[in-house]
């Protein structure tokens, strides 16, 4: 609509706001996060990055000293045989922390996601940079580590770089279905602790990371099979040790992806559905 | 059809959630530069229908143009011209008072450079420049306001849209704030405001609309709808509690019209101090007599036959 005639002098110019691309928008959701992070990403580091390298310490050196390198290990020594698979665990602890609390409060403590819902971008932007932002902490988180893992003598060859991207995936696999449960939560996110006591933990405990699948009992092996921590970790460990087989390698692949996949879109309608209304 | 150059134009706009009925059919125009205000209690409908404006909440039905676009399918492009105050702040505490203006900035599209520079013109004229570089957390309720307000005008909106903008505030800093939207009207701003201070509504608005369970009981400016609704004065007559009603009868008979409150009884008449003098004379013996200019709260009670703030 154009404002019609001069005569009309208290018109205010037109406004300078715009809206833009996809890629554009998310990209701003991301500066946004930036602006506090890159005064922040001490604390941020030292929680995501000190708790994995204190397991590859105590359990890769520690405990590692009374396990003989052998058939389960696949050869390597115990600290070798771990550093892949706590990349991958780490990466989804990161992610539950990230995905539960900041989001929740985005909607109803900080209430952040309100002030953006009133500029161009639409709510499933805002969901796919708030997903987008998890991706890039993880991958920095885990450079992190992998630097501490080299320093520690844990890692055979610059495979493992790409054993970090499938940890990512692994990461988001989790973290984009949480994202879209904690954009349902109305209370004080009660549901987190059960989630990570009942979800998290046993899935750190028993989805391979400190032993294979195959050593537990057979009833409860499949239960290890549908999280995505067991697909990552099978994932990780192959890439870094070169064992991995093209079908499997498939159908892990698969199995995050469409976890990941399913994730984004259910939190790009759930983040619509509380922010329109 | 809109209205040639309304900016805001709606027509048994309605809003629904569930089977309650928030808006129950509002028709209304905003023209450019206009200061308009919805005034009505708390549940009247109006932060729903500014919700609806601001183009943050579909419509359930009825007819809606903003800008000139249907905030259904041009959601994006009208608020990229619009400015939001809501009702709460929302503010990203953990930054401070320039980075929560750039980043807002950025959202909207606009370079670095034009945030940078917008950030302190914002700063300036929401008088927070001294604080440029303080985290918001322990900032003043008047002062976050004043953020929020500046944060919500970094696009330079073509309306401004201010849901309750000084509840909670102090007197001084509503004063300040009313100053700032001032000036935001003297630069030719729309300015749309929801607020149940008649004062506050005194105030700023060229013109209102009165809303009370979800539909506009009345229009106009502030003084048509006191000349309409009312009459030129108002003499409060004060009596202890719970003996109002033992004169009321009196009261009828000296007044155009008597509106009876817990506490006090409200005569409407055109010369106070006459009625006054034949309250004295009629017998009446109130605790305190008070004789003042009507406002629009009058013509709430009016309306409705319930008071504003209640």
């Amino acid at each position: 609509m154009t404002t019609n005639d001069a005569a009309t002098t208290r018109t205010a110019p037109a406004a300078t706001g715009r809206s833009g691309s996809l890629f554009a928008e998310v990209g701003r959701v991301l500066e946004g996060h930036w602006v506090w992070y890159r005064l922040n990403w001490r604390a941020t580091v030292i929680s995501s990055v000190l708790m994995p390298a204190l397991y590859l310490i105590a359990m890769g050196i520690g405990m590692g000293s009374l396990v003989e390198p052998g058939e389960f290990t696949q050869g390597h020594d115990y600290l070798v045989y771990l550093a892949p698979a706590v990349l991958v665990v780490s990466l989804v602890q990161t992610a539950a922390g990230e995905s539960t609390y900041p989001v929740l409060s985005g909607f109803k403590w900080q209430r952040n996601y309100l002030a953006v819902a009133a500029t161009p971008i639409s709510p499933a932007r805002l969901a796919l940079g708030e997903l987008t932002w998890i991706a890039l902490r993880l991958l920095f988180s885990g450079l992190v580590y992998l630097l501490i893992a080299a320093l520690l003598g844990a890692l055979l060859n610059p495979m493992v770089l790409v054993s970090l991207l499938a940890a990512v995936l692994t990461g988001m696999a989790f973290a984009a279905p949480v994202v879209a449960y904690s954009a349902t939560v109305q209370g004080e996110g009660a549901g987190f602790n059960a989630l990570f006591r009942f979800v998290v933990m046993p899935m750190v405990l028993f989805a391979g990371t400190f032993y294979p699948v195959s050593q537990l009992p057979e009833v409860v092996q499949p239960v290890a099979w549908i999280t995505p921590l067991w697909h990552g970790t099978e994932l990780a460990r192959g890439l870094a040790f070169g064992t991995l087989e093209a079908l499997p390698a498939l159908l892990h692949l698969s199995y995050l992806l469409a976890l990941a996949g399913v994730g984004t879109v259910l939190a790009c309608r759930h983040f619509h559905k509380r922010l329109v209304v | 059809m809109a209205t040639a150059g309304s900016l805001i134009h709606a027509r048994g706009l309605v809003k629904r959630f569930g089977s309650f009925e928030a808006v129950r059919g509002v028709d209304v125009d905003i023209a450019p530069g206009e200061s308009f205000g919805f005034l009505g209690p708390n549940g009247a409908g109006k932060s729903s229908t500014m919700r609806m404006v601001s183009c943050l909440s579909p419509r359930s039905g009825g007819e809606l143009r903003v800008l000139g676009m249907d905030p259904d399918t041009d959601g994006p492009r009208i608020r990229a011209r619009l400015g939001v105050v809501p009702q709460q702040d929302n503010l990203d505490v953990e930054l401070t008072v320039r980075e929560n203006l750039q980043v807002y900035g950025r959202y909207f599209g606009l370079s670095r450079a034009a945030v940078r520079e917008r950030a302190g013109e914002l700063m300036e004229f929401a008088q927070l420049t001294d604080r440029a570089d303080a985290k918001v957390e322990p900032l003043s309720g008047g002062m976050k306001r004043r953020l929020t307000i500046a944060r919500a005008l970094v696009n330079d909106p073509e309306v401004l849209l201010l849901d309750e903008p000084t509840t909670g505030l102090d007197p001084q800093a509503r004063h300040v704030l009313w100053d700032r939207l001032f000036r935001l009207k003297q630069q030719g701003v729309t300015l749309i405001v929801t607020t149940h201070y008649m004062d506050e509504a005194e105030q700023l608005c060229d013109r209102l609309v009165v809303m009370d369970g979800g539909r506009i009981a009345a229009e106009g400016s502030p003084s048509e709808l006191i000349r309409r609704y009312s009459t030129r004065e108002v003499l409060e007559l004060r009596f202890p509690f719970g003996r109002v009603a033992d004169h009321t009868e009196v009261a009828a008979r000296l007044a155009e019209r008597v509106e009876v409150l817990p506490d006090r009884l409200l005569l409407y008449t055109d010369n106070g101090d006459a009625a006054l003098a034949a309250a004295h004379e009629a017998g009446l013996r109130p605790v305190s007599g008070l004789v003042r200019r009507s406002t629009l709260e009058d013509v709430f009670l009016r309306l409705t036959g319930r008071s504003l703030v209640d």
